[in-house]
């Protein structure tokens, strides 16, 4: 207050900025602030803004004022009540040229929105994507996934000692990589300190975009203000020295007082009565065509609804009263720990269903002392299975009899309530499942990718951050008049939804039935990608923790046209699934009442030394010497040797790739980065450079500080990874200092005959167009990116020639010709040894008995840092792995129902054609997150291999690390496969 | 049915005369007049102008939810259409327009039939509309005279659109322009498809009289802004794709420039020419292309040279004006999507002093990663006042986060047009 701010504006002035979900309001008089204020407004900006206008009237008095609106939820406020409205990257960029003239760049981070100024060289104001969720809104939810305010997150992330690598892309992908983290038992201030460290990297990839922040940087925004933490994350990872970045003790306000500045050149003067009555009768009008039916039609039609799902149930025993065995089932999973205790007739004798606080293992010790004390010495554990995300870990915590694969769990569980089902649906606090029977096993497995994770959870934070308990967030959207239409994408978009329902004057009511139409939709759209109700089938039971709300179970029946079971347990179907797969055990291994007593559980990072990778491991200690270690991507941290290595030729590939090795340097050295299409030909450029003379310098493999090295140069962050790590792999090469670095650009790729045309997808083809243009430092040296036509020996010769020739003037045209016949020989022999590797790798597995895996993606999927190890995990669980290169050529191409124009997607393809004619072989798609052309070709794979009665598996990638989700998913094909006797 | 040696239903030679072929509507005056052009010929054409929200809808429910926007706004605008009961749908076809790039929008064809099956409408025909010539239809044929007329079709089209977008902010009567523009847009139709429509005498004679009539139309001066839209092609054009774009922007008293199609149409046949120059491909189309190439550039320049030697409006640039700015920017090997002609237009805006510019694309467009937002960062090297905003539409995206955006652009805009406004036009 008082506080003096060097605008030489004169009169009284109110700035009011809105975000999405704070308010903020200063009023000022000749450049001094009389009154400021920031609070949350819970979605009720109206009425929040009024109360802001009470209190800044006590300060006012009867004088008048001019005023201004900012901010994105007080863009709706302001048309509507015609009081003059600035955008709030362009307040604060005034606010910040008045104030600190010397300032170079402002980062400020709202609610919802992230924003960079940069004032050096040219102004130039940015905002974040519309995917890119990762601010204040995202802070406040993963604090909500930890159990603990937003200020505890703070407190606890300045204890941390380590951080572990989280995606930053947008809220969604953090969460799938915290979420293990948590499970797994990670430290919860590394937790806290790795989830800032993301907002730094999402912050620093989004926005930059080849720029540097550096000079005299201002920290602004509400997150900021508060956040030691992030502050500290973001000061170390620019590399700023305390001078230079400034965090204002303004921080929160700048944009209110940037409106207040405008407020002035706005002209009109108000008096408070005068404003207040403008936005008491702001009204919006509701776009009739965005509104969608009511869940229920009145009272009486809820209640026949209420009782024809009272049907589902389940017998229930008293556990005080009973006597005999009795079995155990936990479903650890993602956010909530699910308990049940089963009696001889399957009864129900004790049932725990909460959120597991981000430490599951505290949960079933607490759980397991209360079953024990309730059991007393009548009734026995004779056996207990544990199923979800942290079945490992507590099946080593607690000596738990049996894991189960959920699926498996829950199939198990629907069956007893309906033993025709045919089609099971589960949204759960993280997941969505959904699974496909046919002549009692399980034919087909959907589960949600990584970025449409719009579930459970989704609801609950939402419901929170308006000031409400789930139970009763979702009572109220059975009342909505009028849902409001808020889309079917990923979450991120639904909150940009909901700001605008609520801008258009949607009721909490309207919103949260609204909520569950979206999930509803997310589900049978996105993740079925089912047309009609016919293709789920006829008995479909849905279970999870979301179907206990009701609107989310109308909306799926009104959705479907089809009236669904829910059983009265649907939030326990893994737990009881669980309970009932160990019901044939007799003698249990379940930790003993008086060793629970002593138990222990301390976890504590480490790095495994096993091999380069050093994967970051999280070792848990039980007492008494037992432990598990988790964030391994091979079996080798463990101190396991593996039995036996079973052939991969994703680690073939990488290590023929890495064996090329550097000639002798005649004519110079050019450098190679081994990314996109490179992955493809390096065996082709290689031996042309050699063979002119040049020292070839590989990239080499990508790590996540490879990409981290190169990310601030990012202009589009939406692109897949494999394209956003060439701007590390090009830092590496300059590092380097090679004479010349070469990535061509390649329209059409090498044609292999077997498809409509050869196209590279834009980004493989045309990336080198877009790094010379965001990436300054390769001004350093030479950056060479012809265009090229692979498929004409001469042709090629003749650019190759035209290319070098100006760079290196000694080259011949003679010598080029030779070079471009020896690099297409070392290609060919490249090619057919990786066909011969896979029929061998083939023939050993046949010969072994193993399962074979077609791990399809492209070339470039088999980098470490790309797949994250799926191709290791997956050879742990007991698969060969080929790549779809490495097999195609063993079915013929058949013709396919999309317009065949991309050589790497022929091969999938014909992949998957190899797949449908031999029982043996499992393929799985692997898509990097952001890949246009997948959005064709999954669906295409899927048809061919569904039409064969094939499973399809299909794993969404990107920067995500942890494979917690993965191997739940390669498993759920096990499970599968074993049920359908392959 | 489906033809099983091509793989999908084909458009007959009696399904000419009995079925009702149904076009998306991505430019209004352009697609009504290549309409008519084709009812000429025999067929019958409906042109789709539905809107709101359930055609995305609807589009979510048939195609991978992944799939770039304008493709889930057609098909799911067709099947609307053949679901609503309005059409017979044994009678009905569909057309859309395949270029056959390395972008996935060649395969709009295959997911719209994808998605027909799907909604148990697999029989209905969907022709191809291909320069290349993708695909075979023996019930439609394009022949050279129908080539020329809606070819006709598109520079009449571009002339009223940049007419109408000069004249909509400055109307003394709000709707002035438009109105007049529909007019010519009828009457435009009609002579295309006239069995006499005087020669190219007569369209030269119509560029002079819709000059006069839109310089007649009452004006006053208003501060304005310029701002240029471009973008990946459908966005860039359809307001059902850009949530009202063009009347957001004047709304918020800004004058639209938009390049106009035939840009396109060059940019197509030139990056067949370079083909031939970059890879040394398609040798024996080369004179065809060439001569296609220097007919359509004649054609694009007595359309703007009309519109200069007028005097009274700013003629659009000229293709090959626009070629030539982009040398050293981006390659012009880069032609999948809208390729280097995206960079080249925010360049050619910024040359004529357009230096406010929204740049759209459908969420994801991988081209426009490249061309798009890729060279944003050389463009603002080289023209430092130039002020790009790019902005998403997809159907989650909302109109809330998009008109946020553009407000920052248009608050930075206003804040550097503090130089002396631009001399308005006065009638």
């Amino acid at each position: 207050m008082g506080r003096e701010y060097d605008m030489t504006q004169t009169g009284l002035s109110l700035g009011i900025d809105i975000g999405s979900t704070t308010a903020k309001a200063v009023l000022v008089e000749d450049g001094r602030i009389l009154y400021e204020k920031y609070q949350r407004h819970f979605s009720q900006v109206r009425q929040k803004t009024l109360e802001l206008l009470e209190e800044a009237a006590a300060v006012a008095g009867d004088r008048p004022f001019t005023a201004a609106i900012s901010g994105s939820a007080g863009l709706g406020l302001a048309e509507s009540a015609g009081v003059p409205f600035v955008q709030e990257v362009f307040a604060t960029g005034e606010v910040v040229r008045a104030l600190e003239p010397d300032a170079s760049a402002v980062v400020e981070l709202g609610g919802e929105d992230a924003k960079i100024i940069f004032f050096d060289g040219g102004i130039d104001e940015r905002m974040n994507g519309s995917c890119a969720g990762g601010t204040g809104a995202f802070i406040d939810q993963m604090a909500t996934l930890l159990g603990v305010t937003a200020d505890e997150l703070d407190q606890l992330s300045l204890e941390s000692t380590r951080l572990y690598p989280i995606a930053s892309r947008c809220g969604v992908f953090a969460k799938t990589d915290i979420q293990p983290l948590l499970n797994q038992g990670a430290k919860h201030a590394d937790v806290a300190a790795s989830i800032y460290q993301a907002v730094v990297n999402q912050t620093i990839a989004g926005l930059a975009q080849g720029r540097r922040i550096t000079g005299k940087v201002l920290f602004l925004g509400g997150p900021l203000y508060y956040c030691k933490g992030l502050r500290r994350r973001f000061q170390e990872t620019l590399g700023l020295a305390d001078g230079q970045a400034v965090f204002p003790d303004y921080g929160r306000f700048a944009v209110a007082m940037g409106a207040s500045l405008y407020a002035r050149s706005a002209g009109e003067a108000y008096t408070m009565d005068q404003l207040r009555e403008k936005i008491v009768h702001s009204s919006a009008v509701r776009d009739a065509a965005n509104l969608l039916p009511p869940l229920f039609a009145g009272e009486a039609d809820y209640a026949a609804f209420r009782a024809r799902h009272a049907a589902a149930t389940v017998a229930e025993g008293d556990l005080a009263s009973y006597e005999g065995s009795a079995w155990l089932g936990v479903d650890c999973g993602s956010t909530t720990t699910k308990a049940v205790l089963l009696g001889e007739d399957r009864q129900l004798l004790y049932t725990y269903y909460s959120s597991n606080r981000g430490n599951p293992v505290e949960i079933v010790r607490e759980q397991l002392e209360t079953i024990y004390g309730l059991c007393g010495d009548r009734v026995r554990i004779r056996g207990s299975a544990v199923t979800g995300y942290g079945e490992e870990l507590i099946r080593a915590a607690f000596g738990v009899d049996r894991g189960v694969v959920e699926t498996i769990a829950h199939y198990t569980a629907a069956k007893h309530f309906c033993p025709q089902v045919d089609f099971i649906l589960d949204i759960g606090g993280q997941d969505i499942k959904c699974f496909k029977i046919k002549n009692g096993a399980i034919d087909s497995i959907m589960l949600n990718e990584a970025c449409s994770s719009g579930c459970g959870s989704f609801i609950e934070t939402f419901a929170r951050s308006m000031g409400y308990d789930v139970a009763e967030f979702a009572r109220k959207g059975l009342q909505a008049a009028a849902p409001v239409n808020l889309g079917s994408r990923c979450t991120v978009f639904m909150n940009s939804s909901v700001k605008q329902s609520q801008k258009d004057g949607a009721t909490v009511e309207d919103i949260s039935a609204g909520l569950s139409v979206s999930v509803v939709k997310n589900a049978i759209y996105k993740v079925i990608r089912a047309g009609s109700a016919d293709e789920l089938g006829r008995h479909v039971v849905v279970q999870g923790g979301a179907f206990y709300n009701d609107a989310v179970l109308r909306a799926f029946e009104m959705e479907l046209g089809r009236e669904v079971i829910r059983p009265a347990i649907a939030g326990l179907m893994g737990a009881y699934g669980a309970a009932l797969y160990a019901m044939d055990l007799r003698e249990s291994t379940l930790i003993s009442p008086e060793s629970l007593k002593r138990f222990t559980h301390t976890a504590r990072a480490a790095a495994c030394q096993g091999c380069t990778n050093r994967c970051r491991l999280t070792v848990n200690s039980f007492g008494g010497g037992k432990k598990y270690i988790s964030g391994n991507q091979c079996q080798k941290g463990l101190g396991l040797t593996s039995p036996e290595e079973l052939p991969d030729l994703y680690a073939w590939k990488r290590d023929a790739l890495m064996g090329l090795r550097p000639g002798a340097e005649i004519r110079g050295s050019v450098g190679l980065p081994l990314a996109l299409g490179m992955y493809e030909l390096l065996p082709l450029w290689h031996a042309f450079f050699t063979r002119l003379g040049f020292r070839v310098e590989v990239s080499g493999l990508s790590s996540r500080r490879v990409y981290e090295k190169g990310q601030f140069s990012i202009p589009s962050d939406t692109a897949c990874y494999p394209a956003k790590i060439m701007h590390g792999h090009m830092e590496v090469l300059l590092e380097r200092g090679v004479d010349a670095i070469f990535y061509p650009s390649l329209t059409y790729n090498v044609d292999e005959r077997q498809s409509d045309n050869h196209y590279n997808c834009p980004v493989v083809a045309y990336y080198a167009e877009l790094l010379r243009g965001n990436m300054d430092d390769l001004a350093q040296t030479r950056f060479l990116y012809p265009f090229l036509n692979i498929n004409n020996r001469r042709e090629l010769a003749r650019e190759l020639f035209a290319c070098l020739h100006p760079v290196f003037p000694d080259v011949t045209k003679r010598e080029v010709r030779q070079a471009v016949d020896h690099a297409f020989a070392a290609y060919e022999g490249h090619m057919t040894a990786t066909r011969r590797q896979g029929e061998a790798a083939v023939a050993w597995a046949r010969a072994h008995g193993k399962r074979i895996m077609i791990l399809a993606g492209r070339p470039y999927h088999v980098d470490p840092e790309i797949c994250h190890g799926i191709d290791k995990l997956a050879a742990s669980l007991g698969f060969v792995v080929v790549s779809e290169d490495s097999v195609c050529h063993l079915a013929d191409p058949l013709p396919v129902h999309v317009l065949n124009q991309w050589t790497y997607h022929a091969r999938l393809y014909r992949a998957a054609r190899y797949a449908c004619g031999h029982p043996d072989v499992q393929l799985v798609q692997l898509v990097s997150f952001g890949c246009g052309v997948d959005a064709i070709t999954t669906d295409e794979v899927r048809r061919i291999l569904e039409e064969a009665g094939k499973l399809y598996t299909q794993i969404k990638i990107d920067e995500i690390t942890n494979l917690g989700a993965v191997k739940i998913r390669l498993r759920s094909l096990i499970g599968a496969l074993e049920e359908k006797g392959v | 049915m489906v033809d099983q040696n091509k793989g999908y239903v084909v458009f007959t030679e009696e399904m000419k005369k009995t079925h009702t072929i149904l076009v998306p509507n991505m430019l209004p005056m352009h697609f009504q007049m290549i309409g008519r052009v084709l009812e000429r010929v025999g067929y019958k054409v409906e042109l789709l102008e539905t809107s709101g929200p359930q055609i995305a809808e609807t589009g979510l429910k048939y195609v991978h939810n992944d799939t770039c926007y304008p493709a889930i706004l057609v098909i799911g605008q067709f099947i609307h259409a053949l679901q609503s009961g309005k059409y017979d749908p044994d009678r009905v076809a569909l057309i859309l327009f395949q270029t056959g790039g390395g972008c996935r929008a060649s395969n709009y064809i295959h997911l719209l039939r994808k998605a027909l099956e799907k909604a148990g409408l697999g029989h209905v025909p969907v022709i191809s509309l291909s320069m290349a010539g993708l695909e075979k239809h023996p019930g439609f044929q394009l022949t050279l005279p129908l080539v020329m007329k809606m070819m006709y079709g598109v520079l009449y089209g571009d002339l009223l659109m940049t007419l109408v977008n000069q004249c909509k902010p400055y109307e003394v009567e709000k709707g002035t322009a438009q109105a007049l523009a529909d007019r010519w847009t009828r009457q435009l139709a009609g002579e295309l498809t006239a069995r006499s429509t005087g020669g190219y005498r007569r369209v030269k004679a119509n560029y002079r009289r819709i000059l006069d009539q839109f310089a007649a139309i009452p004006m006053e001066r208003r501060d304005t802004l310029k701002v240029g839209v471009v973008g990946e092609i459908f966005v860039k054009y359809s307001p059902l794709g850009n949530n009202n774009l063009e009347q957001f922007l004047v709304d918020e008293g800004a004058e639209v420039v938009i390049p106009g199609l035939m840009d396109f149409c060059l940019y197509c046949v030139y990056n067949n020419m370079l083909d031939h120059q970059l890879y040394g491909m398609q040798k024996l189309a080369q004179p065809a292309y060439h001569a296609a190439y220097r007919y359509l550039v004649s054609k694009e320049r007595d359309m703007i040279g009309a519109i200069a030697a007028h005097g009274r409006f700013t003629p659009p640039t000229l293709f090959t004006r626009t070629v030539s700015l982009v040398q050293g920017t981006i390659s012009m090997g880069v032609k999948m999507g809208e390729g280097w002609l995206l960079t080249a237009e925010m360049l050619e805006l910024a040359d004529k002093g357009v230096g406010n510019i929204v740049c759209t694309q459908p969420f994801g467009c991988l081209p426009n990663h490249i061309c798009g937002k890729g060279m944003m960062k050389p463009i603002k090297e080289k023209n430092p006042a130039v002020n790009i905003v790019a902005i998403d539409y997809d159907a989650g995206a909302t109109k809330v986060n998009q008109e946020n955006r553009l407000k920052l652009m248009l608050a930075n805009a206003r804040q550097s047009s503090a130089r002396p406004p631009e001399p308005i036009r006065m009638a």
